[in-house]
C-alpha cells in the first residue's frame, strides 16, 4: 500500500462577483488528480503557474478542502477525519513553505517557532523539549544560541532551514516542501538541496516536492508528475521523463528549461509554445492543452480530456503513464518513432 | 564583434546608509559591443542591478552615489553628462527592460499610451503616429490583435505579454544598448522561453548590443556571448562564454557551477554547493569578497583584491591562487570532469 | 558516490544580509536595527515628537504619584488642594501667581498648581482605564472579525459602523445621562464606544497577516484557531495600534475634560480640569485670568503631546516612509 494515495482530487474555488457577490463561475484550480506516492521515494509535482500544484499540496494537508476526490495516507482517509484523527495526521504529514521571510513569525523567537508544535500536541515537559529543539536546530546546521534569536537576524537559506527544523519537529513521514528553493540563491539552493536528501537517507522520509523548476524536481525526485491547467498530464520516473517524454507539454516545458552549458544549448532544438497558458477559470473544452498543442486533431482532441494511462508496449514494466491521445512512441533505443515533435 | 558601443571602467557605486558605506559595485569594468550579448552573472549582493543602474545613473540620491568610474557611450562619458542630457540618453540610447512585469508598467495609464509617450518624447512624433507606432511594436513582439492591445490596461495582459510590452517600450526607439534586468524570473519557463526570443530577434533587428542581468546560469549560457561573474561588488572572472563556463578559473565561478542541478544529467552528480552565506556588504574585507566562504582561501587574499590575469583568449580572473595550481584544483573538481567530457 | 560532509558542517551562520525581502531589485536597503531600535532611531529625529514624549512623561510621572498619593491617602502638593483660605482670595476673585503660589490661587483662596496636579490623576486614570477597555473589547473583536471573514466580519463591523456613525460626544452624553455621574461610568461610557476605531484598525491589519505563510504553517501543525489569533495574528498587527493607543488616551483626556466641563463627568470632590474650566470660566471677564488659564493649558498640553507622539511614532513604524 501506497503512503500516500490522491485520487482524482478536485478543488474549485467559486468566483463571486456583483452585488449580491454570487457565484459566477469558478476556478478549476486542481480538476481530477490522481496519484501515489510510496513510502521513502521522492515526488516532484512539476508545472508552471496556474496548473494547480501547490493547491494540491495543500490540499493534501487539509490546509485547504477539497471539493471531491479522495486522499488517503497510510490508509486513512484524509478528507473525512475527525478532528482528532487529524491533529494525529498532522504529526505525520508537515510541510516546508517557499518564502523564507513570510513563512516563519516575526514575533517569536526561533526556538519558539521550532517547538511550538510540540506544545500544540502536549508532547514532553519543558525540559525535554527544549532538548529536542536543541537537536533539530544542530540537524539542520544551526545552533543552539542561535535559537533566542529572532527571524529577521537570519538570511534566507538559514530562515528556510529553520522551517525545515520545524517541519521536523513531530517526526513526520511524509513532507510537502512547496517550492523549498525557490527563492534562495543558487549556491544556498545546492546546500538545500543536499540538506534535504540527506534528512530523507537519515530519517526515513517521503518526499513530495512541488516546485516549478524542472532541472531541481528532475535532481531531487525519484518519480515526477507534470501537471497542467488543474490535471496530471505525465508521470514517469525522472530520468524517462528526460530521456522519453511523452505528452507534448512535457516536451516543450523540457526545451523551454536553459541548460547551463553553452555547447548543449546551442545544439538544442527548441519548441516554442505559442500564447499564454489559459486562466483555470476558463480552461479549454476537452483536453486542456489542445489551444497550443502542435499535433491537435479537432477530433478527439477537443472533445473530451484524455485519460491518464500507460500507453501500450511503451516502457514496458515501467509505471509511465500519460494523458495523450497522441503521445510520443519510442524505439528501444530512445528514438521517437511516433507523433514526435516538429 | 561589431563597433564598441560601450566602454564600462572602474565604475563605483556605494551606498551611505546610517550603518555604514555599502560598496555595492567596487571598481568594475567592462565592454559591450554592437550585436553582441553580455551576460552580467551573480546572486544576491553581488551588485549587478546596482551596475546596470548606474549606467542608467537611476541610482537612488541618497544614499547612493556613483564615486567613481567613467561610463562611456560612443565617445560621451555618460557620468559627465547634465540631468536633461542624461534623460535624453536614457530611453534612446540606453533602454532597460525591468525585473518586473507587474509593477513596472504604470497601471492607470493604458498600455499603448506608455508606449507612444515613449516616443513623443525622444522622437518628437505627433500623438497620431507615435500610436501607430506603438501598435506596430506591440505587433513585432509578438503581441496578437495589437491595434485592440493597444488599448488596454496593464492589468488585462498576462505577466508574459506585459513583459513584451515593456520589451516594445524600450525598443520603441531604437536603442543602441538594451539592458534587461532579470527580465525572466518572475515568468514561466515557456513564456521565458518565448521572451528569450523576442530580445534576440529585437537585437536582431536594431542590431543592439544587449546586457542581460540574470543569476541563472542557464540563461547565459543560451543567450551570452561573453559572461561576466560578479561576486561581493566586483567582477571576479569574465570572458567568452564557452571559455569561463570550460575553463573556469575562478573558485566562486567553479562553486556556481557545481550547484546547479542539471536536467540532462545521466547519473545522478551529489550538488557541491558553496558553504556559508551570501555576502553582508557592510563587512566586505578590503581583498577578495568571496573570503571566507572559498575553500582554497589562503593568506593575503583578505587583504588585497587580486590583479587581472588573463588566462585565455578576452578572457581574464581575480584570483590569488597561481595558475599551475588553480588547473590543478580544478582537474579533481567532480561537475567539472562531467562538463568537459 | 557518497558525499561524508554532513549536514552540520555548515559554516557558523554570519550577520544578516544587507539585502532585504524587499530590495528585490537588488539595491542595498538598510539594515532593520530590530523592531524596536529601528523605530526609535526614526523617532529621535522628530523633534515635535519627542516633545510629546517629554510632555508625556512629566504628565505619567505627577499622575502615578497622585494615583499613589490617593490610595495612600496622603498629600503629594505643595499645598491642601481642598484648603479653602478666604485671606488668599480678595474681593472673592483669588490672588494672581506669586512666589509663594505660582499659579495663583482661586476664589476660595485654594492653590491653583495643586489642584492641577491634583487633577491630572483623574485625567491619568481615565486615559488609561477608558482605552484598556476599548482594547479588550476592540482586539476580541476585531482580529476574530478578521480572522473570519464572512457572516462573522460581517455582523462585527456592522455593529461597529453603529458606533461610528453616532456622534461621538453626543453618544457619550446619552450614556452618561442614563448611567449618571462618577468615575466608572465615565470609563465606561468612553471605552465602550471607542472600541470600534480599535477594531477596524486592527482588522485590517489582521486581513493582511492572515494571508501570511507562518499563519498556514501554525494551521499546518494542528494549531486551533484561537491559539492563531492570538498568538500569531494579534502580535504582528499591534503597530497600528500603539499609535492609535498614543491617540486615544489623548483623545479619552480630552472627553473626560468635555464631560466634566458639561457637568456630568467627574464630580467634587475629586478635581478635574474639566470641571476646574467650567467653574473658574465665569471669573475671567472679572480679571482673574489665571484660574482658568493653568488647568487649560494643563489639558491642552497634555493632549498635545499625546497626539504629537502618537504622530511621531505613525511615521516612525511607516516602513515606506523616506528617511
Amino acid at each position: 500500500m501506497s503512503l500516500l494515495e490522491v485520487k482524482d482530487l478536485k478543488k474549485h474555488f467559486p468566483i463571486k462577483s456583483g452585488v449580491l457577490r454570487r457565484t459566477t463561475g469558478h476556478v478549476y484550480a486542481v480538476d481530477g488528480v490522481s496519484f501515489a506516492i510510496e513510502e521513502g521515494e521522492t515526488l516532484g509535482l512539476v508545472g508552471e503557474s496556474g496548473c494547480g500544484k501547490s493547491t494540491t499540496g495543500r490540499v493534501i494537508l487539509r490546509l485547504l478542502p477539497a471539493t471531491g476526490g479522495a486522499v488517503t495516507f497510510d490508509g486513512q482517509d484524509v478528507m473525512s477525519a475527525s478532528h482528532a484523527e487529524m491533529q494525529r495526521l498532522r504529526r505525520d504529514m508537515q510541510i516546508i513553505f517557499q518564502d523564507p521571510y513570510s513563512s516563519l513569525n516575526p514575533r517569536m523567537k526561533v526556538n519558539n517557532i521550532v517547538g511550538e508544535s510540540l506544545r500544540i500536541h502536549r508532547i514532553g515537559t519543558d525540559k525535554e523539549r527544549r532538548a529536542r529543539v536543541a537537536e533539530l536546530l544542530e540537524t539542520v546546521g544551526l545552533t543552539v544560541e542561535q535559537g533566542e534569536r529572532y527571524p529577521h537576524e537570519f538570511s534566507g537559506g538559514q530562515r528556510q532551514r529553520i522551517g525545515v527544523a520545524r517541519a521536523l519537529a513531530l517526526n513526520p513521514r511524509l513532507i510537502v516542501a512547496d517550492e523549498p528553493v525557490s527563492a534562495l540563491d543558487v549556491s544556498i539552493q545546492a546546500q538545500m538541496i543536499n540538506l534535504l536528501e540527506d534528512l530523507q537517507s537519515r530519517l526515513k522520509l517521503t518526499y513530495l516536492v512541488i516546485a516549478h523548476d524542472l532541472s531541481v524536481v528532475k535532481h531531487i525526485s525519484d518519480r515526477v508528475v507534470v501537471m497542467y491547467l488543474g490535471k496530471v498530464v505525465e508521470i514517469a520516473d525522472s530520468s524517462l521523463l528526460y530521456e522519453r517524454p511523452q505528452h507534448p507539454y512535457t516536451e516543450a516545458l523540457l526545451s523551454a528549461v536553459p541548460i547551463p552549458d553553452p555547447r548543449t544549448e546551442r545544439a538544442r532544438r527548441r519548441i516554442i509554445l505559442e500564447g499564454d497558458v489559459p486562466s483555470p477559470a476558463n480552461p479549454p473544452k476537452g483536453c486542456v492543452f489542445h489551444p497550443r498543442c502542435a499535433r491537435m486533431q479537432p477530433d478527439p482532441c477537443t472533445v473530451a480530456m484524455p485519460k491518464l494511462e500507460s500507453t501500450v508496449g511503451q516502457d514496458a514494466g515501467v509505471d509511465h503513464k500519460v494523458a495523450c491521445y497522441f503521445p510520443t512512441r519510442y524505439a528501444a533505443d530512445g528514438t521517437a518513432t511516433a507523433n514526435a515533435p516538429v | 564583434m561589431g563597433e564598441r558601443l560601450l566602454e564600462v571602467t572602474d565604475l563605483s557605486t556605494h551606498f551611505f546608509t546610517h550603518a555604514g558605506v555599502v560598496k555595492a559595485v567596487n571598481g568594475v569594468s567592462f565592454s559591450l559591443d554592437r550585436n553582441e550579448t553580455l551576460g552580467i552573472v551573480g546572486e544576491s549582493g553581488s551588485g549587478k542591478t546596482v551596475a546596470a543602474l548606474s549606467l542608467l545613473r537611476l541610482v537612488p540620491d541618497p544614499p547612493g552615489k556613483i564615486v567613481e568610474g567613467s561610463i562611456v557611450l560612443k565617445g560621451r562619458d555618460l557620468l559627465t553628462l547634465s540631468e536633461d542630457e542624461m534623460r535624453e540618453v536614457r530611453g534612446n540610447d540606453i533602454a532597460m527592460i525591468f525585473q518586473d512585469p507587474m509593477t513596472s508598467l504604470n497601471p492607470v495609464f493604458k498600455v499603448g499610451w506608455q508606449i507612444a509617450e515613449a516616443i513623443m518624447l525622444h522622437q518628437g512624433k505627433g500623438q497620431g503616429e507615435a500610436n501607430t507606432m506603438a501598435a506596430e511594436l506591440l505587433t513585432r513582439v509578438g503581441i496578437s490583435d495589437a491595434a485592440r492591445r493597444a488599448n488596454e490596461y496593464p492589468f488585462e495582459f498576462s505577466g508574459g505579454m506585459r513583459q513584451r510590452a515593456m520589451i516594445a517600450m524600450a525598443i520603441s526607439c531604437n536603442p543602441e544598448i538594451l539592458i534587461a534586468d532579470e527580465p525572466t524570473t518572475a515568468l514561466d519557463v515557456t513564456i521565458q522561453a518565448q521572451i528569450m526570443d523576442v530580445i534576440r530577434e529585437m537585437q536582431g533587428v536594431y542590431d543592439s548590443g544587449v546586457i542581460m542581468i540574470t543569476h541563472d546560469l542557464g540563461v547565459v549560457a543560451q543567450m551570452a556571448d561573453r559572461v561576466m561573474v560578479m561576486y561581493g561588488g566586483r567582477t571576479v572572472e569574465y570572458g567568452p562564454v564557452d571559455e569561463v563556463y570550460y575553463n573556469a578559473h575562478q573558485p566562486y565561478t567553479w562553486g556556481l557551477l557545481g550547484s546547479l542541478p542539471r536536467l540532462d544529467e545521466v547519473e545522478k552528480q551529489r550538488l557541491t554547493p558553496i558553504k556559508g552565506q551570501p555576502p553582508n556588504l557592510l563587512l566586505l574585507p578590503p581583498g577578495c569578497p568571496f573570503c571566507g566562504r572559498c575553500p582554497y582561501e589562503r593568506p593575503g587574499c583578505r587583504e588585497a583584491f587580486p590583479e587581472l590575469e588573463i588566462v585565455g583568449p578576452g578572457h581574464g580572473v581575480h584570483c590569488w591562487i597561481p595558475l599551475d595550481e588553480r588547473v590543478a584544483i580544478r582537474e579533481k573538481l567532480p561537475h567539472f570532469m562531467a562538463s568537459v567530457a | 558516490m557518497t558525499d561524508t560532509t554532513s549536514a552540520t558542517s555548515f559554516d557558523a551562520p554570519q550577520p544578516d544580509s544587507l539585502l532585504s525581502p524587499t530590495a528585490a531589485s537588488g539595491v542595498p536597503t538598510t539594515p532593520p536595527l530590530g523592531l524596536w531600535a529601528d523605530t526609535w532611531r526614526r523617532l529621535r529625529r522628530n523633534k515635535l515628537a519627542l516633545v510629546g514624549l517629554g510632555i508625556i512623561t512629566v504628565f505619567m510621572v505627577i499622575g502615578m504619584s497622585q494615583i499613589i498619593a490617593h490610595l495612600l491617602n496622603i498629600q503629594l502638593t505643595p499645598y491642601d488642594p481642598n484648603g479653602v483660605d478666604y485671606a488668599l482670595s480678595p474681593k472673592g476673585l483669588g490672588a494672581p501667581p506669586s512666589a509663594a503660589h505660582p499659579f495663583g490661587t482661586d476664589y476660595l483662596g485654594r492653590d491653583i498648581l495643586s489642584r492641577t496636579i491634583v487633577a491630572s490623576r483623574v485625567a491619568m486614570l481615565v486615559g488609561v482605564i477608558a482605552v484598556a477597555i476599548a482594547l479588550v473589547i476592540g482586539l476580541s473583536l476585531g482580529p476574530v472579525s478578521g480572522y473570519y471573514g464572512g457572516v462573522t466580519d460581517a455582523v462585527i463591523m456592522r455593529a461597529a459602523d453603529v458606533f461610528f456613525a453616532f456622534p461621538f460626544i453626543l453618544f457619550v452624553l446619552l450614556i452618561m445621562t442614563v448611567l449618571g455621574p462618577g468615575f466608572v461610568n465615565v470609563f465606561i461610557a468612553i471605552g465602550l464606544l471607542s472600541w470600534a476605531g480599535y477594531a477596524r484598525l486592527n482588522r485590517g491589519s489582521v486581513l493582511s497577516v492572515r494571508t501570511m505563510e507562518f499563519i498556514e504553517a501554525a494551521r499546518a501543525q494542528g494549531a486551533s484557531d484561537l491559539r492563531i489569533i492570538f498568538r500569531h495574528v494579534l502580535p504582528n498587527t499591534m503597530a497600528p495600534v500603539y499609535v492609535a493607543i498614543a491617540m486615544g488616551i489623548g483623545g479619552a483626556i480630552a472627553t473626560e475634560a468635555a464631560l466634566s466641563f458639561l457637568g456630568i463627568g467627574i464630580m467634587p470632590p475629586d478635581a478635574s480640569w474639566g470641571s476646574m474650566i467650567a467653574n473658574y470660566l465665569t471669573y475671567v471677564p472679572a480679571g482673574s485670568w489665571w484660574m482658568e488659564f493653568f488647568p487649560s493649558t494643563a489639558l491642552v498640553l497634555t493632549v498635545f503631546g499625546f497626539i504629537a507622539f502618537g504622530n511621531g511614532l505613525r511615521d516612525a513604524t511607516d516602513p515606506k516612509l523616506k528617511e
